[in-house]
């Protein structure tokens, strides 16, 4: 016997209340659980994603729409642009490399994207198997859209037009697999990549064999050859800090394009959500509260019971001190419970979010990330449970014992 | 063993309590017979350890009682006194047990002489079992063997027989007496139960207010 296991014998011995009470604080605390690690991982992810990529460069429309769709692919992008209005950025001093983007297609509903290695290069994605394109039609798959798709190194598959699933397909053009990524755990992953050029002959309406025989370009831009060739997209890296100040706002005043900053919209994109954020911890806070308060009423009312109770334990020895430590373990156990309950059902809600999303940005997040954070929710939890039985406690430490014996 | 001198109480000081002075050896038994309201609890509680006299001195084995304080005072208890109440009292949260672990745990003994005491008791078989499913005479038992778990020097019991039929509350003095004697323990009584009286010939009448 000690006054872990005592505590816990007159917890288990009301079940029912107990059970409730852990429940009630195990669900605020699974919500900023949940909270956390959605927060966290976005963040984390959109650090890592945006990563190297300075400036982007597309159509005029809403900046951050260009961001979410040309770094994230989350977004429809907002328009193409003309190549020559893109070609002088090449030449810029400022700038130390520009990837152009196509994008405008997809398979099952996986992105296909495009552009020349530099992009790969970014990501420092190495091959898991096969190798880079080398000519138009042939594709590198990120690791999960091969493994999601059961794809290999030499199958053919057709793109469909669009960034959705549906609309109709280029059945004249297969692509073939030449390559799969290894897993990056970045954006990467639910990618088709290909060259510029790729994209541009899918949708060309007459259909020059010589030009599908002819290498692509594997840095800056490809040659457009006579014709009017669009691109969706440009990711810049800047030369110098100097570039930050002024090429964003020459772009934006001086030409038909629009720069936008992926740090910038990110960190205004995270402005707008904290208020949904904001008000869903203010919810979980209320929740731990009631807990709290439900936890002090709990034992409050037992202490009535247990007035009894207590003097016989003071009888066989049981100092005041050992009476209030008694309670306000009781309270401590609840809550640590309480913690470790919410905890776990916090992961298990994400992971099921995370299941039922089969794409998107949210079934990039993974449930089985632990953080440090969660601790302070154990310490949290465990303060609120010393608050809750701080008052029933101090009433157990100054039970009159004669008093409580005499009175049956 | 147990020494008594000099006690005065009162809740109203019109209404002070006449309290004899006590003096037992171990081994030796009392029985403090009164009337409701002629303050037996008063003085067992005082004897106890739970209720401090407004004056006078109780000393159990060489210990002036009431010179100590606050967690002295109940580890001593714990320790040396063990107390027998008119209803058994039992933890119900826990086993029979655990009731008597719980009563070494608190005055640090170990908990090696228990399974001895409930054979002794005749409740070794209800050693697993929850209070509410034992029956009153059963539950009496538990508390005698709770008091005596850390083998206590002074033993007070508070109308230990009231609550009981005649068959268990002779089973009840008898046994009282006899673990009593194993200890060398002093062993009070403070009952109104005429049942009582004829086994324990050593008696205190109390005579109400003075």
């Amino acid at each position: 016997m000690n006054m872990l296991k005592l505590s816990w014998k007159y917890l288990i011995s009301k079940p029912l209340n107990t059970g409730l009470n852990i429940l009630l604080l195990a669900l605020g605390l699974a919500i900023i659980t949940v909270l956390i690690l959605i927060q966290d991982q976005f963040e984390n992810k959109m650090t890592k994603d945006a990563q190297g990529i300075d400036l982007v460069v597309g159509a005029k429309g809403s900046p951050l729409q260009l961001i979410l769709s040309s770094v994230y692919h989350i977004d429809f992008p907002t328009g193409n642009i003309e190549m020559d209005d893109a070609a002088p950025l090449l030449r810029n001093r400022l700038i130390k490399n520009v990837i152009p983007l196509g994008l405008g297609d997809n398979y099952q509903g996986y992105r296909i994207v495009g552009t020349n290695y530099d992009y790969l290069d970014l990501y420092e994605a190495g091959l898991q198997e096969g190798q880079r394109w080398e000519k138009p039609f042939e594709v590198v798959l990120g690791h999960e859209v091969a493994t999601k798709l059961d794809l290999k190194v030499g199958d053919n598959f057709v793109g469909s037009h669009g960034i959705g699933s549906s609309s109709h397909e280029h059945d004249e053009h297969p692509y073939t697999i030449t390559g799969i990524l290894e897993p990056m755990n970045n954006v990467l992953d639910k990618l088709v990549l290909t060259s510029i050029e790729s994209v541009w002959y899918t949708h060309d309406e007459d259909h020059d064999h010589s030009k599908f025989e002819a290498k692509v370009a594997t840095t800056g831009f490809p040659d457009p050859g006579d014709e009017d060739r669009e691109l969706t997209s440009l990711l810049v890296q800047y030369r110098n800090p100097m570039a930050a100040v002024q090429l964003p706002r020459m772009i934006n005043s001086r030409t038909n394009l629009q720069a936008a900053s992926p740090s910038f919209e990110i960190s205004r994109l995270f402005e707008l959500l904290g208020i949904g954020v904001k008000l869903i911890q203010g919810l979980a806070f209320v929740i731990i509260v009631i807990a709290g308060l439900s936890i002090f009423i709990a034992l409050f009312n037992s202490l009535k019971e247990r007035k009894y109770d207590l003097a016989v334990m003071r009888t066989l020895g049981a100092s005041s001190g050992q009476l209030f430590f008694h309670i306000v373990l009781e309270g401590v156990i609840l809550t640590f419970l309480g913690a470790v309950v919410g905890m776990g059902m916090g992961h298990l809600f994400l992971s099921i979010i995370v299941s039922l999303n089969e794409q998107g940005a949210v079934s990039s997040l993974s449930a089985s990330v632990f953080l440090v954070e969660e601790l302070y929710i154990l310490a949290y939890a465990i303060i609120v449970g010393i608050l809750a039985s701080l008052i029933p406690a101090w009433n157990a430490y100054q039970t009159d014992i004669a008093k409580q014996l005499t009175k049956s | 063993m147990l020494e008594a001198k000099n006690l005065e109480f009162y809740y109203q000081e019109n209404q002070k309590f006449n309290i004899p002075d006590i003096l037992l050896k171990p081994g030796e038994q009392l029985l403090i017979i009164g009337a409701s309201g002629s303050g037996k609890t008063t003085i067992l509680n005082m004897l106890g350890g739970l209720l401090k006299p407004l004056k006078g001195e109780i000393n159990i084995d060489g210990t002036s009682l009431y010179s100590l304080s606050g967690a002295k005072l109940d580890k001593f208890r714990g320790k040396n006194i063990g107390i027998i109440f008119q209803k058994p009292h039992i933890l119900a949260p826990l086993t029979v047990e655990e009731n008597l672990k719980l009563a070494n745990f608190f005055s640090g003994k170990n908990s090696d002489k228990i399974d001895g005491i409930l054979k002794e008791l005749g409740i070794f078989e209800k050693k697993k079992s929850r209070v509410n499913t034992l029956s009153e005479g059963e539950a009496q038992r538990v508390s005698i063997a709770r008091a005596l778990a850390n083998s206590p020097k002074l033993i007070l019991a508070d109308e230990p027989t009231a609550s009981l039929d005649d068959a268990n509350a002779a089973t009840v003095v008898k046994l009282l007496k006899e673990q009593a004697e194993k200890f060398n323990a002093a062993l009070v009584i403070v009952t109104h139960d005429q049942r009582v009286k004829d086994h324990i010939s050593n008696q205190i009448t109390m005579g109400g207010v003075a």
